[in-house]
């Protein structure tokens, strides 16, 4: 009976979320919304994993919503290329839920619990629609959503400290003007092409092979509007107090997946679409966007030295860490974009890990996390301060971790396009986040206060293990990262180079 | 026993005296005496291995594999084995002597020093039996962090700076540097396995070779060339324990080692002599010897005099390998047993002199020598065997690096060599005339402490007796030279 179901699973794995995310908002329980989500989601990895044996086999699959045929409406395409990405996107929420509820119980009072989940599987439903969708209109509704829904989850942080709901407006005005952006692009695209599907945009663009200024206008709205919302240095400053003063189980969520998916989508455009244009491609790719994620990379870094809230800290390395991604995908060959590709999966796991076990210090401690808090903790609560100590080894990139294998393919992928000063500066720049990564360790293991070792909670401490876990599998057997970044490498690549 | 059983034993061992050390932590006597038994067990394994390499036994275990061409493997090479061997006899020395050095000058956390000392050996006892330039790597990391702990042990001001400079200056050079460089090698070769003879030949850039062993020898900063020597007199902060077997023995040792094995298993020898890559290392190597041993003399505290000593003998090892000739590399491995013995002997007596006397300084040292004849004499055969004087061990190294500039027609390294030796004869002895002629007006008291006495004499007597069987460990390291 559930076949009827399963084809419909890449639609389900959107509307699910989203329809669930109705039922419980009003839910006045403590545990059921949670529990409910729970389901919804356990649910939701078993539809992702019909979805990649479905895909293993045929490659391809184009589903139409209402069985209006693509060009007319709208379409879902998954194929090598995000395959991946919505395994990892299914089972880090599922992980980070669990990790989820002693957290939102802990900073948000327990009436408002329904309306947590409600949102958080709102933010779900619509980030995994973006790592879906085949059409750049229903792309901007994704993106309203899940911003809408992550601005609100960032408001909830204002029971512990009122900056949140500063943090979650200059998200929303500056969001706003990225999405604003964005959808001035796609509506340049569709006034020259009458069309929104991006298979169809291909095609359609083509007839206007010798460029035209409005496209090119609107390709640059489009491209600008989403490094908005993928953080990408220099727009990048609504992320860092929006990850730090949103609730613990938030930010967990936000760091590890909310840029990764538009990152996603962003070389997906860029190498899918606009490849058309290569002039138009190599201008963006090598004057833009390599200069601005070496600048991310080392003001990021440089900046997260100098903080002082934990939170921020891990911040402003995401910043430097997008950074490496988009150097990555600047690359335009296959080694370039498989190795960015290869860093969004180390890293959503290594900066949730972070997240995750720094957010139950922030309980543990009530108050916010700063470095001088952080004395004894290594005594204090040894489990959580030792999985914090594994994933910040990986962030380094030290070697047995998986962010090792990252930057073992990304600096890879620089040597054969013979970027020999980039290589120098990842190398430095990797240096230099032992120094913010280390102020850390100190405080928490060689600071002159000590502390006997106090009961940690099983319910936060395993989720965050799993993850730690997860990073030193990956560090030693990196086979499968390897693999799905290779395929969809292959997928976006084969585009280029016809 | 199988010979790769052996290798997980030994290098799994140190974990487990560690892991004891914290089981048993309100036991005292317990607890430091895993770190005698720790190293007994693992001199005999090292011993077997170093016998097992002169048989042409091999030793060798692969675990997984990391990435295309690479496996975390271990495999002893003759080099390796020599390493490990001082590295595992000195620490059961170092063992006893910690027991009474840290009770003796009553220090803290005894338990976290124990452990995490247990460890460092760890680490060195896996960088030296390493397969590949990326096993060697994990462990020179994971022995750069467990020494963190040990060279800020006071916990005040001064040593958690110490303790980041050490750092900061180690971990920063790796991964800057020592990483890339690794990564370069498996970009062009395909692999990181050391093998004889080296792994670049024929497909490694010659004329980019210079900058190659450039970023090797900066980023193995624990090798303390010049300009990247600050993180060691830094680290003399440590309880002298630890600058006896890590900054004198396991922790520099591992710098040049790792160096050396670079040079003979990865690079070649044969390949650095054709193109001549090195050369100019060769006088950067000689302006460290020169310009630490006139630093050296300027010091009044006795470690930091050691500490510079030890930069200067370690660009010994590093001038041997730049040379790359077949009596160079020679005198350069042997060099790795002599100065440990050597320098682990004087670092024991600075330790000594504080615990009994408190003395720091080489000025304050007036008429010790009366009051401290053992210690002095142990002091003195350290001090000959580093300077090079027959019959003791250290003469013999220093012939073969300078038969091996001689051989390399580097006539006035050759030279330098015999001035650095005066230099050597300058401030090492200093302290023993101090201590025997001039008198002191201060009354001192001395406190008894004899577990610091013995080890010592030990290494010291040590010097003088490998001097006449220096053949037994010249076989293994012929073995080493395959031009």
């Amino acid at each position: 009976m559930f076949d009827i179901f399963l084809d419909d699973a890449p639609a389900l794995v959107v509307v699910l979320p989203l329809l669930i995310s109705a039922i419980i908002a009003f839910m006045p329980s403590k545990i059921w919304p949670w529990i409910i989500s729970i389901i919804t989601l356990l649910l939701h990895l078993f539809l992702s994993l019909h979805l990649l044996k479905e895909i293993s086999v045929s490659g391809l699959i184009i589903y139409e919503f209402g069985n209006w045929e693509p060009p007319w409406g709208i379409s879902f395409k998954i194929d090598g290329v995000n395959i991946g990405l919505q395994l990892l996107f299914s089972i880090f929420v599922l992980v980070s839920t669990f990790y989820s509820r002693k957290i939102f119980l802990n900073e948000i009072d327990y009436r408002d619990s329904g309306k947590a989940y409600s949102l958080w599987l709102l933010a779900v439903g619509s980030l995994n629609g973006i790592i879906l969708t085949n059409d750049i209109f229903n792309l901007f509704v994704f993106l309203e959503i899940s911003a809408l829904a992550s601005i609100s989850l960032i408001a909830l942080g204002a029971g512990q400290n009122r900056k949140a709901l500063l943090a979650a407006f200059n998200y929303l005005i500056i969001g706003a003007i990225g999405a604003t952006f964005y959808v001035i692009g796609v509506g340049f695209a569709y006034a020259m092409t009458g069309t929104l599907n991006m298979n169809d945009l291909v095609i359609q663009l083509a007839q206007y092979s010798d460029g035209q200024l409005a496209i090119f206008a609107g390709m640059s709205f489009m491209l600008i509007g989403l490094m908005v919302k993928a953080a990408i240095f220099p727009v990048h400053i609504w992320l860092p107090p929006a990850y730090s003063y949103a609730p613990s189980a938030v930010s967990t969520l936000l760091a590890a997946l909310a840029t990764k998916t538009i990152l996603y989508f962003f070389v997906r455009l860029l190498y899918e679409v606009f490849i058309i244009y290569p002039s138009y491609l190599s201008l963006f790719l090598d004057f833009v966007l390599y200069p601005l994620s070496l600048l991310a990379i080392f003001i990021g870094t440089v900046i997260a030295i100098y903080q002082d809230d934990i939170k921020k800290l891990l911040a402003f390395s995401s910043i430097a860490q997008i950074g490496y991604i988009t150097l990555a995908f600047s690359l335009k060959d296959h080694s370039g974009v498989a190795s960015g590709f290869v860093h969004i999966f180390n890293h959503a796991l290594i900066k949730g890990g972070l997240f995750m076990a720094v957010g139950y210090f922030a309980i543990l401690y009530k108050d916010r996390v700063t470095l001088n808090s952080l004395k004894g903790f290594g005594y204090k609560y040894p489990i959580t301060s030792f999985a914090l100590l594994i994933c910040g080894l990986s962030l380094i990139g030290l070697p047995l971790t998986n962010g090792f294998i990252s930057k073992l393919y990304l600096f890879q992928a620089l040597y054969t396009n013979q970027m020999y000063l980039s290589i120098a500066l990842v190398a430095v720049s990797s240096a230099l986040a032992v120094v913010y990564f280390w102020k850390i360790v100190e405080q928490m293991w060689f600071s002159e206060i000590k502390f006997k070792s106090e009961k940690e909670d099983a319910y936060i401490y395993l989720p965050i293990w799993i993850v730690t876990i997860s990073i030193i599998v990956f560090g030693i057997y990196s086979t499968p990262i390897i693999e799905f970044s290779n395929l969809s490498a292959d997928y976006l690549i084969s585009g280029y180079q016809n | 026993m199988s010979n790769s059983f052996l290798i997980i034993l030994g290098i799994i061992i140190p974990l487990f005296a560690a892991l004891f050390s914290y089981v048993c932590r309100y036991n005292n006597n317990l607890r430091d005496s895993f770190g005698i038994i720790g190293g007994l067990i693992t001199f005999v394994i090292s011993l077997k291995i170093f016998h097992g390499i002169q048989n042409n036994e091999v030793y060798q275990i692969t675990f997984f594999t990391l990435f295309d061409g690479v496996d975390f493997a271990f495999k002893v090479s003759a080099l390796g084995s020599i390493f490990s061997l001082v590295a595992s006899s000195l620490w059961i020395l170092a063992s006893i002597y910690t027991i009474g050095y840290m009770r003796g000058a009553g220090e803290k956390n005894q338990t976290r020093f124990v452990i995490f000392y247990s460890i460092a050996i760890h680490a060195a006892l896996a960088i030296a039996w390493s397969g590949n330039l990326l096993v060697l790597f994990i462990f020179y990391e994971i022995l750069t962090f467990s020494t963190f702990p040990l060279v800020g042990h006071k916990q005040n001001a001064e040593s958690q700076s110490a303790g980041r400079l050490y750092l900061s200056i180690l971990v920063g050079t790796s991964l800057i540097f020592f990483l890339p460089a690794i990564f370069w090698i498996w970009l062009k070769t395909g692999t990181l396995d050391f093998q004889d003879g080296g792994i670049l030949m024929n497909k490694f850039p010659a004329e980019y070779l210079s900058f190659l062993i450039a970023m090797l020898v900066f980023g193995i900063g624990k090798a303390a060339i010049m300009p990247i020597h600050r993180w060691l007199p830094a680290a003399m902060v440590a309880p002298t324990p630890v600058s006896a077997l890590l900054h004198a023995v396991a922790v520099v040792k591992a710098g040049v080692f790792s160096f050396l094995v670079v040079v003979v298993y990865i690079v070649g020898p044969d390949f650095l002599l054709q193109t001549k890559s090195s050369d100019w290392l060769v006088w950067l190597a000689c302006f460290t010897i020169m310009a630490s041993s006139i630093i050296a003399i300027t010091k009044d505290d006795l470690k930091a005099r050691l500490a510079y000593s030890t930069i200067s003998q370690l660009s010994y090892i590093i001038l041997g390998a730049a040379l790359a000739s077949s009596l160079a590399l020679k005198g350069a491995s042997f060099h790795i047993i002599t100065h440990a013995l050597g320098k682990i002997t004087l670092f024991f007596c600075a330790g000594a002199i504080y615990v009994t006397a408190h003395i720091k300084k080489v000025s304050d040292l007036k008429g010790m020598g009366y009051k401290l004849p053992l210690i002095f004499f142990a002091y003195t055969l350290g001090a000959l065997s580093i300077i090079g004087v027959p019959p003791f061990i250290g003469s013999w190294s220093k012939f073969y690096l300078i038969m091996g500039s001689i051989e390399r027609e580097f006539i006035i390294v050759a030279i330098i060599l015999g001035i650095s030796s005066l230099l050597n004869i300058y401030y090492l002895l200093q302290p023993v005339v101090i201590g025997f002629t001039q008198n002191s007006k201060k009354e001192i008291k001395l406190i008894k402490a004899p577990l610091t006495v013995w080890p010592p004499l030990i290494t010291g007597l040590g010097c003088l007796v490998f001097f006449f069987y220096a053949n037994y460990f010249l076989n293994n390291i012929s073995g080493v030279i395959v031009n």
